[in-house]
């Protein structure tokens, strides 16, 4: 995750690791292994079990739900050195993190780059505990991936902001407490007219409508706005300088989005197992279709290749350059994903097209849902042709035809 | 488009303007939301059996107007535009196919004119797993006096639910036949699947069914069910060339309205190009479905690879074209209360349906000796 570097007091790496194990030893119980509900950070959980409770308290209490951030505003403080042992001892424990959500991915390190010390003392330390849920308001009906055409109005109204218009695809609306929104401060000007605002969802004249999507699910919202008042203190950074804010906070988006390689390497089972499972294979272990055969081959390579530019990229980070490669980990990211759930549902034939009920294994469910699910990953954050004009234009310098 | 006669081009007219008008895209929102086991508007399918369509490939003399295939093609493609649920295909397509190639001239008399009125709706019973696989049928029809004792397990019946006739294949001493099965006969067990299109595809089990002797299709020889099945895939490939073609259109018109940076999309060129590149994979989609029709109607000897060609054509553009709808429609597509999703899910049954593309390229390349 790509947040504001602090300097950690100087201790052996060993040293930590030993701290960071005891630390987990103590406040980590084996029985919460599993037990990890990844939608909880977004949707929230009214009953949560106990010791799920008491270990996301003890985790915001250390700040280690977000290590690198600065202990100041409640991160954990840690340098990146010390985050990777953190990360390692935990995986060997098979402990997960139970602070998350769009605060952690998004807001929290554009508040730290962009907020005032004030606002950083106000919103950071709850975020860091997991208190509370983020959703975000920047596309509309008419500004999608033309975002900087965005209409929803903010008038200064002396003692308070005024805003009203309509936001979409509000991820997590209907579960979230606050929004960090885009809202257009002045009409004379296109990206010079929008700031970024945070407000809360409880204020008067707030309305969300959960949107149903073709997987069945709502995880977005329409929001509405009419004549909601927001406190003056409630704008980060300057007044008009919105877009660049809400620009670097996508940064955080796409970084989490592409998974730094996450993405392309998928959860579960390799595809060649699930097709030996359901397609058979000859007698001499090859899969019995040759033509699906050949094209899980592609994928895979495909795959693989994906891997090793998001490991480049990392690397070349590291050392100091920006690589010119990590502009296409997200595209890449996209197409490796839809192409191996559509393969996977290839693979399962019929089984693989059902919808619900009887007749079908829970991950054949799973997989057809998220392979309706994952045709958002080529839109959302930035369309793969949002992204192939940002290849050609800013790094190939292919100008517009004029 | 393949050159029509009168009767043809009158034909796709009318099945165009009562898709339009009186079975448009909500009226299977309607089905879909109605979540009924059959997965088809009874009263719409009445109509289309009034019109005719129900009898398009039926002989005069059994109630029919022996249009033939290319003809019911053009009525399954227009329907398929607005998502028309029905068991046009399965029923009065396919399952008729098998009476018209296997039955004798009894058995023809016996159900023909109920089809062709529509008050028999037939399913074809093949397949035992997910994957299509005609020469691994199991199902086993025994010969038990002067009768048959049919066992075995049927899934994915197209229009299983509906069905009242189900035409089950089945091992017997002479091979694979096609035998005739009431679904209401005592050992047949139907039960219904919940797939994406909310179409009926059920699972089936005939449990030591009686079967009077006349059961099994008599007039077939050992290539019946595939000669069959051949007349089923090129039905599937007409579906499928009817939702690509909407696809296409709504994607089209989505980007002639839509505007961005303060531009209408399709005045992007890279947009333009995908547009050409989606309008050129259904123009060569339309003539080797078309292809296997004809080939069909003249009773020509490569209908399989005609048929292959087609289905395996269709599988690869409609997937396309799918896949495009949604990414050009951007967000607005991926939300339930618009039409893309539909398209999408009815096109990914359509292309498992009967053989997906790779199995027809791989029969394609062993009728073709290599």
């Amino acid at each position: 995750m790509a947040t504001t570097e602090i300097t950690a007091p100087e201790t052996g790496t060993e040293d930590f690791r030993a701290e960071a194990a005891a630390w987990l030893a103590e406040n980590f119980a084996p029985s919460l292994v599993g037990k990890e509900n990844l939608l909880a950070v977004i949707e929230g959980d009214s009953d949560p079990d106990p010791e799920v409770a008491a270990w996301k308290k003890a985790m915001g209490e250390k700040g280690w739900g977000t290590p690198t951030w600065p202990k100041a505003y409640g991160g954990g403080g840690l340098d990146s050195k010390q985050a990777r042992i953190l990360q390692d001892e935990m995986a060997k424990i098979n402990a997960w993190n139970p602070i998350g959500g769009l605060g952690v991915m998004m807001l929290g390190p554009t508040l730290l780059e962009f907020a005032s010390e004030e606002q950083k003392q106000r919103y950071v330390p709850p975020i860091c505990r997991g208190e509370i849920r983020w959703c975000q308001g920047y596309s509309e009906p008419g500004a999608g991936s033309d975002l900087a055409s965005l209409q929803t109005k903010c008038e200064d109204r002396g003692d308070h902001w005024l805003i009203n218009g309509q936001k979409t695809w509000t991820s997590g609306g209907q579960w979230a407490d606050w929004c960090f929104a885009l809202v257009r401060t002045d009409t004379t000007k296109k990206h010079e007219g929008i700031s970024f605002i945070l407000l809360d969802m409880k204020s008067p004249g707030v309305e969300v409508k959960p949107i149903q999507m073709i997987s069945g699910a709502s995880p977005f919202c329409e929001t509405f706005f009419t004549d909601v008042k927001v406190p003056k203190d409630q704008i980060v950074g300057e007044i008009g300088h919105g877009w660049t804010i809400g620009k670097r906070l996508l940064q955080h988006e796409r970084t989490n989005l592409s998974g730094g390689g996450r993405m392309g390497r998928g959860g579960g089972p390799s595809l060649a197992d699930i097709a030996k499972n359901y397609v058979g294979v000859d007698d001499q272990g090859r899969l019995a279709d040759s033509d699906l055969r050949s094209r899980i081959i592609k994928h895979d390579m495909e795959a693989r290749a994906f891997q090793a530019t998001a490991r480049r990229v990392t690397a070349e980070a590291k050392s100091g350059e920006v690589s010119l490669a990590s502009s296409i980990l997200k595209n890449v990211g996209a197409r490796i994903t839809q192409e191996r759930a559509e393969l996977t549902l290839e693979i399962m034939g019929m089984q693989g097209l059902g919808w619900e009920g009887d007749g079908f294994h829970p991950l054949e469910l799973g997989s057809t849902r998220g392979w309706l699910w994952g045709k958002a990953v080529s839109i959302y954050g930035g369309t793969t042709e949002i992204q192939n004009n940002v290849i050609a234009k800013r790094i190939l310098g292919m100008l517009d035809h004029q | 488009m393949a050159v029509l006669n009168e009767e043809q081009t009158m034909l796709r007219d009318m099945a165009r303007d009562w898709a339009r008008k009186e079975s448009p895209v909500k009226a299977y929102r309607k089905v879909r939301d109605a979540a009924e086991a059959i997965g088809f508007d009874p009263q719409a399918f009445a109509k289309m059996a009034e019109m005719g369509w129900t009898g398009v490939i039926i002989p005069e003399v059994h109630g029919g107007s022996d249009f033939g295939y290319l003809s019911l093609g053009l009525v399954l493609e227009e329907c398929a535009r607005t998502l028309t649920a029905s068991p046009l295909n399965a029923s009065s397509l396919a399952a008729t196919s098998a009476l018209l190639l296997g039955g004798s001239d009894d058995q023809k008399a016996a159900w023909l004119p109920g089809m062709a009125s529509g008050e028999t709706i037939a399913a074809l019973a093949v397949d035992e797993g997910p994957r299509h696989a005609p020469d691994q049928i199991k199902a086993r029809a025994e010969q038990a006096g002067d009768g048959w004792i049919l066992s075995g397990e049927k899934c994915f019946v197209a229009e299983g639910d509906a069905a009242n006739l189900l035409i089950v294949a089945a091992q017997y001493e002479g091979g694979v036949g096609l035998f005739l099965v009431p679904a209401d006969a005592s050992g047949v067990t139907v039960s219904t699947r919940k797939l994406i299109d909310f179409r009926s595809h059920a699972a089936i089990t005939l449990d030591q069914v009686a079967l009077p002797a006349n059961a099994r299709l008599e007039s077939g020889d050992e290539a019946l069910l595939d000669a069959v099945l051949d007349r089923a895939r090129a039905g599937v490939a007409a579906e499928m060339l009817g939702l690509a073609v909407q696809s296409f259109e709504d994607t089209l018109d989505y980007l002639k309205t839509r505007s961005q940076f303060g531009e209408i999309l399709s005045r992007f060129q890279a947009l333009q190009h995908r547009m050409a590149n989606l309008f050129t994979e259904i123009e060569l989609m339309r003539s080797v479905v078309e292809g296997a029709m004809e080939a069909i109607d003249a009773g020509r000897d490569d209908v399989p690879t005609r048929v292959s060609l087609a289905k395996a054509t269709a599988c690869q553009t409609l997937n396309l074209v799918s896949r495009e709808l949604i990414q050009l429609h951007g967000g607005i597509g991926m939300t339930d209360e618009h039409s893309s999703g539909f398209y999408l899910k009815r096109a990914r049954i359509l292309e498992a349906q009967y053989g997906n593309g790779a199995f027809h390229r791989e029969r394609f390349a062993r009728l073709n000796d290599y």
